[in-house]
């Protein structure tokens, strides 16, 4: 697998979801991806992006394009130095939240992507990585 | 502070969203919109989602809730312009919108809000 381009935005403030949703579609864009799937990728950064404000007191989004075998793909680290996350299984639980939301940032996001992987232990901050395929 | 414009046309509220709303701003837009309706004794509210190329379960929480605000006040919400790709990772990220009334286009939702005021 190679690492064709990749970088890293800022996610501290609100207005920085924002700025990772419009990052995000760009670089997907340029993946070649599909509408739906470009979609799809941008929705599941809104939502990593608001709990890594939100729930992680701000952090950073590194991103990866990706060139396996003729495949592109996007790949996305959300990174906090947060209070983490101390029961994994419950914050995978649709409708569970622990903030005002709905619960769905995390599982949602996680269905809406390729391929997830979270991360996290109380105190440790969390990293979610997110990978999705054009 | 920036604010998404709502216009009235007769007993209706138009809001055409049309900017990558910031969390502060789908909030403000609730407000502004409940106060509005209040204020007008609107009938009906139309949302054009028609711009909006996203909609995260923040947006659509925010959609929902103004519907049941709107309802207790006394006018329906009509949802109308949610483009395809946006409605198909809606299902998938879980939200499902129940009791949100949505229309294809802004005409096809005024002449069901329309139709509902006088069965009424």
């Amino acid at each position: 697998m190679n690492v064709r381009d990749s970088g890293s935005l800022p996610v501290r403030i609100e207005q920085d979801v924002v700025l990772a949703r419009q990052l995000a579609r760009k670089l997907a864009g340029e993946c070649g991806m599909r509408l739906v799937d470009l979609t799809k990728l941008v929705t599941a950064v809104s939502e990593l992006a608001r709990n890594t404000v939100v729930y992680g007191g701000g952090g950073d989004m590194d991103w990866q394009i990706l060139d396996n075998y003729g495949r592109t793909g996007l790949r996305l680290l959300f990174r906090d130095e947060g209070p983490g996350i101390p029961d994994i299984n419950l914050a995978l639980t649709d409708g569970w939240t622990s903030g005002g939301g709905l619960g769905l940032g995390l599982t949602g996001a996680r269905r809406l992507v390729d391929e997830f992987e979270l991360d996290t232990a109380p105190g440790q901050g969390t990293r979610v990585t997110i990978t999705r395929w054009a | 502070m920036e604010r998404i414009p709502i216009l009235q046309m007769g007993e209706f509220l138009l809001v055409t969203i049309q900017v990558d709303m910031h969390d502060q701003l789908a909030l403000t837009l609730q407000e502004d919109l409940t106060e509005r309706i209040s204020r007008i004794s609107a009938r009906g509210v139309l949302i054009d989602i028609s711009a909006l190329d996203m909609v995260d379960s923040f947006i659509g929480r925010m959609i929902a809730s103004i519907s049941g605000l709107s309802r207790i006040l006394d006018a329906e919400t009509m949802v109308v312009g949610m483009q395809p790709a946006v409605a198909i990772t809606l299902v998938e990220l879980g939200l499902t919108l129940p009791g949100v009334s949505t229309a294809l286009n802004v005409e096809r939702g005024m002449q069901v809000l329309r139709q509902r005021l006088e069965r009424t």
